[in-house]
């Protein structure tokens, strides 16, 4: 007998469900159509793909629930977390943040739409409900078992060439997708030699920074993000703080977080320039002397 | 309770399937609406199979997942390849083969 | 009523195979067929010598027709009624007909007369169309003519003779339309052909009406069989309405007048001796069909009498000469036709007076064109006079000619016309009185405008034009070519009449075909007939000398009275068939024009239109939303669930 068997999946004589059984279905079930409305309605595209992963799951505990144990364990491990991660993706590179207008544009669609699933749903519900089943048999004979091996006699047994198929499936779809979104070089490869080069220029045209600024951490006295980094001259580097924090004027002064860096920096040292570093001015050398 | 509340379970998520597809104009949720309706039936695939005490209902619902996986990975790089041309997801912004 | 003349059928002489000469009669016709193809197809490297062989192939044709008379006349008179079969034409189980020919004295009668008259306006036209560059495209037509009119009249059943009718008809209109570069001798070509074809429908509903009721179009078939009296009468009158078409009587005469338009031998031959003959040449053989309905006997006899009159009062007022020969020829037809609807009494005397009208009108056309050869293609009398001094040889034949249309005794048209008018003196009630009145009637007209138009060419003062109103006017006499023909055709009119009057002998040769017509005495005794006919056309002579010998004729027309207007305007016959043909048929045409184009073609476009409007309306489902597209599929999907749960209740 399987351990991890815990729900009693047997059916009763008359064909009905333990009762066990039935209060699992009635607490998920109306859980899972929350979940799938507020698929339809939910206007963040993220908020969506979460609702249907509920709803995902909501199916392994189903499957689990009906002696598929395998296709539940399936279920979580390649749709919920292959496939919606996929879509997760997409939604990262396609735009997080896009919220759709629940207007609709074209006319008479909604109502239309309304009727049509109304009609799906009374039409398949009625076929459904209406139609004679034999009496349910149950998995315990196929599932003796376990229902992963009884799975594998039927799946490489009668389907095995049916599963060479898949398999060559799956390849082609991943060969597909690199495919499709092979995007041609239509610009000259850029070289660290162009890069540099495209520096100087920019530099002799307006001024433009050529070297690097210094990686974070270097002259870092916080790590916040709203704090700019300091350069090499003790001034604040402002382009190390993200644009959105800038315009939003949150980024801090050196002032706010450090003023004994601000104090250091403010002090007139000498000749140098540097913080820190106090000193007097250089000996003038006379003429004679700079000549030796 | 009888399994045929599963089935009921699996037209209504068929059918909020369907109406995402036909509602929403963000091409990645009506792609995630087809999802849903394979997913409702693999639950009624999975139904059947208890029903009539036979696993070919699983392998069924266990091909479904493949197929789908696949299905997925081409449509979602379609819609990428898509998005960069025209910056934009949106189902209604394909709309030239009209009268 | 005529019924009472005779009582048996017609004692219709059975046809035996063709021996000798008459198994050759295809070749009649097959002589100038050939020339006229030969001379078509050769084009203009035959027009030197092309004349000469349009000349040669109606003299051949006389040779082999008077061969056969020849035979006829040596062969017992029950066996002068010869068929021979040549081949098979239409071969189906209800109706067969062949090609095949009919020697028999009325048929060999007009082969002589068309063969002989039509050779000498043969040689006539050499000389008369010298000048002309197409002269060999017309002897080409000539001939062609003659080969069909040949073919009209030897064929053996209605079928065949229908071909040589329709080839003449077309002979007719390429002839009158010879110079179709004038628009108007064009149209006038096409008006003769059209109301030819008028025609033509009566005798193509006489060949189904036979067809119904005795399943041939044979002679043989046909004259011996006996009809009821309503088919006789349909059968007739359908007949009749084809020779009145062909034969320019009332009410399908209007063409003659225009058709004048023609080079004149053409006015000579086909429109005064042979192809106008052919109306008659039908009622005549249909004699036997005929004598079994009075009443189409009755119609034939009036349609002839009122185109008799007709054409004398429209040939009064013309000035055009070509016009004045051919009203008279319309109204001698008109004699013709009223001679064979007074039944076997009036066939030999209609045959007879066609004989001899065919040279005598022939010869006085030729002597027309001679003094338009004369005068510079003037055509107008009232331009002439004095003539008979500068032109003796054509005032001579002319003047045989119009003696002879007089019916001056000895004359060749004393003998034919005036047995015609005796004949319409015979019968009972109404008939005699009436028609044998119009007849005499006709006569005086006759010699009225007849002398009108001999007077006012050949005597009084002359009215010549002169430059710069008209080219200045030489009239001189035609060559030998052009006068030999003319005194030819002017001794017969002088003397052919007496010759074959002699003993009968005409009506009995023709006995054979017309059948033995047992004679019946006049309502008038036939000496007041004689004697009332030479006044009234003595006293015709006697006006028309008044008119214009004894006054000068004037040179331009005079205003004349409503009649004499009425009769310049052809009695307003093109007036008559505009309004009461023309107008409506114009009308139709319009009118199914119209209903073509929004009816028919208004359905059409219409369905389509609205095929379009539907496409239109329907298209605007496709706006190109892939979710509305797919709405339509989960639409399409929940009505065929909805629809398989209901089937299943």
């Amino acid at each position: 007998m399987n351990a991890l068997l815990l729900v009693p999946a047997a059916l009763n004589a008359d064909g009905t469900v333990s009762s066990g059984e039935t209060v699992l279905f009635w607490v998920i079930a109306p859980l899972m159509v929350l979940g799938a409305l507020a698929l339809v309605f939910s206007r963040r595209a993220v908020y969506a793909a979460v609702s249907i992963i509920f709803v995902m799951i909501g199916l392994a505990f189903l499957y689990v629930a009906q002696d598929a144990v395998f296709l539940g364990v399936t279920q979580v491990v390649v749709y919920t977390g292959a496939i919606m991660m996929l879509f997760l993706f997409v939604l990262m590179l396609v735009g997080v943040d896009a919220s759709e207008s629940l207007i609709e544009t074209i006319r008479g669609h909604r109502p239309l739409v309304g009727l049509f699933a109304l009609g799906l749903v009374v039409g398949l519900g009625g076929v459904v409900i209406s139609a004679a089943y034999s009496a349910p048999v149950g998995l315990e004979a196929l599932n003796a078992d376990s229902n992963p091996v009884g799975v594998a006699r039927v799946l490489f047994g009668q389907y095995a060439l049916a599963m060479q198929l898949t398999g060559a499936l799956l390849i082609v779809a991943a060969v597909s997708a690199i495919t499709l979104t092979h995007v041609e070089r239509l610009l000259p490869l850029v070289t660290q030699r162009r890069v540099a080069d495209a520096k100087m220029e920019a530099w002799a045209a307006r001024g433009a920074r050529i070297a690097q600024l210094p990686a974070s951490g270097v002259y870092a006295t916080h790590n916040g993000a709203d704090i700019p980094a300091l350069s090499a001259t003790g001034e604040p580097v402002m382009a190390s703080v993200p644009r959105v924090l800038r315009v939003r004027g949150q980024q801090l002064e050196i002032g706010d977080f450090a003023p004994n860096i601000a104090a250091e920096r403010d002090r007139p040292t000498g000749q140098s320039g540097l913080p820190n570093m106090p000193g007097e001015p250089a000996p003038q050398l006379t003429q004679g002397e700079e000549e030796r | 309770m009888s399994l045929t509340n599963y089935l009921v379970l699996a037209v209504v998520l068929f059918t909020i399937g369907g109406t995402t597809v036909l509602v929403r104009r963000n091409a990645i949720i009506a792609f995630m609406g087809v999802e849903l309706m394979l997913n409702a039936t693999n639950l009624s695939l999975v139904t059947f199979s208890r029903m009539h005490g036979n696993l070919d209902g699983q392998v069924m619902a266990f091909f479904v997942m493949v197929v789908a996986a696949a299905e997925v990975v081409v449509g979602l790089a379609i819609i990428v390849s898509i998005y960069r041309t025209r910056r934009s997801a949106s189902l209604d912004d394909v709309s030239l083969l009209k009268h | 009523m005529l019924a009472s003349i005779h009582t048996a059928p017609l004692e219709a002489v059975g046809a035996i195979p063709a021996t000798g000469a008459a198994s050759l009669a295809w070749l009649l016709v097959a002589i100038p067929l050939a020339s006229a193809a030969v001379l078509l197809v050769a084009g203009r490297r035959s027009d030197s010598w092309g004349h000469w062989l349009g000349v040669l192939a109606p003299v051949l044709s006389f040779l082999l027709g008077a061969t056969i008379a020849i035979q006829l006349l040596g062969l017992p008179a029950d066996d002068r009624v010869m068929t021979t079969q040549l081949y098979p034409w239409i071969t189906t189980p209800e109706l067969s007909i062949d090609f095949g020919t009919r020697v028999d004295p009325l048929s060999v009668t007009f082969v002589l007369l068309v063969t002989f008259v039509g050779s000498l306006i043969h040689v006539y036209s050499v000389a008369y169309m010298e000048h002309d560059i197409d002269r060999r495209r017309f002897f080409a037509y000539m001939n062609f003519f003659v080969g069909a009119m040949l073919l009209l009249v030897v064929a053996d059943s209605y079928a065949l003779l229908f071909v040589g009718w329709e080839g003449v008809g077309l002979a007719s209109y390429l002839l009158i339309g010879f110079w179709n570069f004038n628009p108007d001798y064009a149209t006038a070509a096409k008006k003769a052909f059209v109301m030819n074809r008028v025609g033509d429908v009566g005798l193509l509903l006489a060949m189904g009406a036979m067809f119904t009721t005795i399943g041939s179009v044979s002679f043989e078939d046909v004259l011996g069989a006996e009809f009821s009296a309503a088919w006789a009468t349909a059968i007739g009158l359908f007949l009749l309405l084809a020779a009145t078409g062909k034969s320019a009587q009332f009410p399908l005469q209007a063409w003659l007048g225009d058709a004048m338009a023609g080079p004149t031998p053409v006015s000579a031959l086909i429109h005064a001796a042979t192809m106008v003959t052919a109306g008659v040449y039908l009622v005549v053989r249909s004699g036997p069909v005929y004598l079994q309905s009075p009443d189409a006997q009755l119609a034939v006899a009036i349609i002839g009498a009122i185109t008799l009159l007709f054409g004398a009062i429209v040939g009064s007022a013309k000035d055009d000469m070509k016009k004045v020969l051919a009203a008279s020829t319309m109204s001698q037809i008109g004699y013709m036709m009223l001679a064979a609807g007074l039944g076997p009494i009036g066939y030999a005397f209609a045959i007879f007076h066609l004989f001899t009208h065919g040279f005598f009108k022939a010869g006085m056309f030729l002597g027309a064109g001679s003094v338009m050869h004369g005068m510079n293609d003037q055509v107008s009398i009232r331009r002439f006079g004095g003539l008979s001094t500068y032109m003796k040889v054509t005032w001579v034949t002319f003047m045989m000619g119009w003696l002879a249309i007089l019916g001056i005794p000895p004359f060749s048209g004393f003998w034919s016309k005036d047995k015609i008018i005796e004949a319409a003196f015979v019968g009972e009630g109404w008939h005699p009185w009436v028609f044998g009145t119009v007849a005499l009637l006709g006569a005086g007209i006759t010699a009225f405008y007849m002398s009108r138009l001999f007077f006012m060419i050949f005597h009084g003062d002359k009215r010549w034009t002169k430059a710069p109103e008209g080219p200045d006017q030489h009239p001189h006499e035609s060559p030998a070519l052009m006068t030999v023909p003319m005194v030819i055709l002017a001794i017969g009119s002088v003397a052919l009449g007496g010759l074959l009057s002699v003993g009968g002998s005409f009506v009995t040769w023709l006995e054979p075909v017309t059948g033995h017509a047992e004679h019946h005495e006049p309502v008038l005794p036939v000496l007041v007939i004689m004697i009332a006919t030479i006044a009234v056309v003595l006293a015709g002579v006697a006006i028309a000398w008044r008119m214009y010998v004894a006054v000068a004729a004037p040179m331009t027309a005079p205003h004349g009275s409503a009649l004499t207007r009425a009769a310049r305007n052809d009695l307003y016959q093109d007036q008559l068939n505009e309004a009461v043909f023309m107008r409506p048929g114009q009308a139709l045409t319009q009118g199914l024009f119209l209903a073509d184009e929004y009816v028919v073609d208004g359905t059409i476009e219409g369905t389509a239109f609205g095929l379009a409007s539907i496409g239109r309306v329907a298209s605007r489902l496709q706006n190109g939303y892939v979710r509305s597209y797919a709405g339509y599929i989960v639409g399409g999907a929940a009505v065929a669930v909805v629809v398989m749960l209901a089937s299943r209740m």
